[in-house]
């Protein structure tokens, strides 16, 4: 008996090559109708924001660029100074704002400093870097920083912290205050989730308390109050007050966000472990606090771009970090004048480091997700 | 059903009972914590009373010896601290509250940008928000002040962008109305119009659920208001007297004025905090499923009431947390004031412990002020919170 189908073998399956999409859909003039002319509102906007970029880019064009002066000539610049900006401000002045008062001769150190920490900082981004090893990479950069810039030791002069500023300063404050914020944040987070009533008291005020002020009367405190809070007789180092303050700051923020992944965790997961045998410290250690931080990465890298931010606060309390080291840099009577320039160069600065970070934590978000989205 | 409270645990006072374990723990923390504070409270007296530097909250009634460049209510630097303080505390809140407002319009206006169809617009509400959000506040302000206080012209060649309005270096001279007595009856006359108004809104509810049309209510009830502000207006006789400020050869004088320093403040706070709050209101609206907006075409309501009863509302549910620590953030981030001289509570604080030593006394007075302020709002607005929440049945 023969059927009327062919066998499979017999069949040639070829696919027909798809048509191209309609030639109204397609190409430079689509994307402009469906992006800029799509109906009266649309066009009407495009024309209003063009009229406005019409208006305003040329003389910024001609300001920041056409009629700049870029060499580090205070004559030049103050010829120039109602037309074009004055770059060379920055060529001028670019060690002091990015070191503040650090002896001229020694910056290279926290020159190298820097570059080690920003590049550790890169490297913890890089997930198959996530292991024990990091840790210890951490622990010693740190060091090293601290080495570097300190001196004292392995023949180099020593530098007193009141001489540090700039850069390294604003890298330093935001840096290792996170990384001593973090326990503390872990902990106070576990305490405000805890069911004993005393210990959750204690952490729901601190939390409250550091949140409902403004970082600056906390950094007022730092440097105001703690002198008197120490027992007769010991001084503590200015940097050192305001890294406590930062520290205890950026603490009650970053508990916030790690309840927030605690709270995100379904009991189920603690009950299992339950169910398994393990005690409430092994539970949180092994299954709640992993999930729970997994899920806050990118909050917390959030938390780590507002303490960069926040740094600049320091300046209040005159500590020159890059913010404070601006206006040291730029104090002299000649060059007072080319303030703006100075202020961009520093805010382009912040700029590449926040964006860098922020993209990186948009990444990182999609990333982590990838194990738990249902498809 | 009946149920029996389990029976009252047995308190064993022995270490593997687990209540037993936490009670030492949290007496622990607690003692602590109490020690930790004796030991600095001694060291802090102990340290006061050999650096022979006076406590307590007696100087607020001493006479504060310093004036205030501006403030709401006038002062004078023979009145007190506590008078000082008060002033202080009301110029943050002047320029806390004026910044909320403005920046929630820009915040809202820039978010909605970013999900334009437009590709411009869209990419220059994006630009916006990355380039306000990746830089310090406080380095934001120095800019704008700078800007304010030296490429401004001087006042003798004031900007005038309207006429009547003046500015320069010296900040903004603008028209305020003349106070006139007939003033008071268009205030109430204006709040005649807002009780009509609620009362409209308040029968077009019944009417609604009485026949099922929908009356309108928002153009009604302005109309309502403002026919009743204009009708106060013209029985007290219709005062139309304006203190414009005028030009004379070296300065402005007359009308109303901000300082470049409130200016400075202003804008700075508002661009800041609207660059947050156009991601909250994104984020916000691109919360609600596209599956709503389905169902409301299929309902057949026009795009109008979709967006007034379908997005909007679900939309505000997800925005109003975040908007709420935006707000607290705008009026924590006020005390930067300090760093361009506006005086607000921080910089009058300082001033203070400058004269009066008494640093722990004048930083407590700042972080009651700020703490109350934040309790009082985040109380507010989970009021307002509790009222957008999905009604559970």
């Amino acid at each position: 008996m023969t059927t009327p189908y062919p066998t499979p073998e017999a069949i040639h399956f070829e696919p027909i090559a798809s048509r191209s999409p309609p030639r109204a859909a397609r190409g430079l003039a689509a994307w402009l109708r469906s992006n800029l002319f799509d109906g009266w509102r649309n066009t009407l906007a495009t024309l209003v924001v063009l009229a406005l970029l019409a208006l305003v880019l040329p003389h910024l064009l001609q300001w920041a660029l056409v009629n700049a002066v870029f060499r580090p000539d205070n004559a030049a610049c103050r010829a120039a100074a109602e037309t074009g900006a004055c770059w060379g401000v920055v060529a001028e002045k670019y060690r002091l704002i990015l070191f503040g008062r650090y002896p001229y001769a020694e910056q290279w150190r926290p020159l190298l400093a820097c570059t080690l920490l920003t590049g550790l900082l890169a490297a913890s981004c890089y997930r198959p870097f996530w292991r024990r090893g990091l840790l210890l990479a951490w622990v010693v950069v740190v060091g090293v920083f601290f080495t570097l810039m300190l001196g004292g030791s392995f023949g180099l002069s020593a530098v007193e912290t009141g001489r540090w500023g700039g850069f390294p300063l604003t890298l330093l404050l935001s840096t290792i205050s996170l990384m001593l914020a973090f326990p503390l944040a872990v902990a106070v987070a576990l305490g405000r989730q805890s069911r004993m009533p005393g210990i959750r008291t204690l952490c729901v005020l601190y939390v409250e308390l550091i949140r409902g002020v403004p970082l600056i009367s906390v950094l007022f405190m730092a440097s105001f109050m703690f002198p008197l809070f120490m027992p007769q007789g010991t001084t503590i180092d200015v940097l050192l007050r305001v890294l406590v303050g930062m520290t205890l700051f950026t603490a009650a923020y970053l508990a916030e966000v790690v309840r927030g992944g605690l709270q995100a965790l379904p009991k189920g997961q603690l009950e299992a472990a339950q169910s398994l045998g393990l005690s409430d410290w092994q539970a949180t250690r092994m299954i709640v606090l992993p999930q729970a931080l997994r899920l806050v990465v990118p909050a917390i890298m959030n938390t780590f771009i507002g303490a960069f931010k926040d740094t600049s606060l320091v300046t209040i309390v005159s500590l020159y970090d890059l913010t404070g080291a601006l206006q040291l840099a730029l104090g002299d009577a000649d060059w007072r004048k080319f303030f703006l320039e100075g202020q961009l160069f520093v805010a382009a600065i912040y700029f590449v480091f926040c964006f860098a970070m922020s993209r990186y934590s948009q990444w990182i978000e999609r990333h982590l997700n990838t194990g738990t989205r249902r498809q | 059903m009946t149920s029996s409270s389990p029976p009252p645990k047995a308190r064993s006072f022995s270490w593997r009972s687990k209540s037993f374990r936490n009670l030492v723990y949290q007496l622990t923390a607690v003692a602590l914590v109490i020690a930790l504070g004796a030991y600095l409270m001694h060291n802090t007296l102990q340290n006061m009373r050999l650096r022979g530097i006076q406590s307590g909250f007696d100087f607020i009634a001493q006479p504060a010896g310093f004036s205030i460049g501006e403030s709401v209510v006038p002062f004078d630097s023979a009145e007190s601290y506590g008078k000082a303080f008060l002033v202080g505390l009301s110029n943050t809140l002047r320029v806390a509250i004026i910044g909320v407002v403005l920046a929630t319009l820009l915040g809202t206006l820039v978010g909605i940008g970013r999900l334009s169809h437009n590709f411009l617009l869209r990419t220059l509400c994006g630009a916006y928000v990355e380039v306000f959000r990746n830089v310090p506040l406080l380095l934001q302000l120095f800019i704008w002040y700078f800007v304010m206080t030296e490429l401004l012209p001087p006042i003798e060649t004031a900007m005038q962008p309207v006429a009547g309005v003046f500015f320069s270096k010296n900040g903004l001279q603008y028209p305020i109305p003349l106070w006139a007595s007939g003033h008071w009856l268009t205030l109430a006359g204006l709040l005649a119009g807002g009780v009509g108004a609620w009362a409209w809104a308040r029968a077009a509810r019944s009417h609604l659920f009485a026949t099922g049309l929908i009356r309108p209510v928002f153009w009604p009830g302005l109309g309502i208001v403002v026919a009743g502000g204009l009708l106060g207006w013209l029985v007290g006789g219709a005062p139309g007297g304006l203190d414009i400020p005028e030009k004379t050869e070296l300065n402005v004088v007359g009308g109303g004025a901000v300082t470049p320093e409130f200016l400075t403040m202003l804008i700075g706070l508002t661009v800041y905090t609207a660059s947050y709050i156009a991601e909250i209101v994104r984020g916000g609206i691109q919360a609600v499923p596209f599956g709503q907006h389905e169902a409301a075409a299929a309902l057949g309501l026009s795009r109008r009431m979709e967006v007034r009863l379908v997005q909007m509302p679900q939309a505000l549910r997800v925005i109003i947390p975040p908007l709420t620590s935006q707000y607290l953030n705008l009026t924590k981030n006020s005390s930067l004031a300090v760093a361009v001289g506006y005086p607000d509570l921080v910089s009058i604080s300082n001033t203070s412990l400058n004269q009066t030593g008494r640093a722990i006394e004048c930083i407590a007075l700042v972080m009651a002020c700020y703490l109350t302020l934040s309790l009082l709002t985040a109380a507010f607005m989970n009021a307002y919170n509790k009222r957008s929440l999905i009604k559970e049945r």
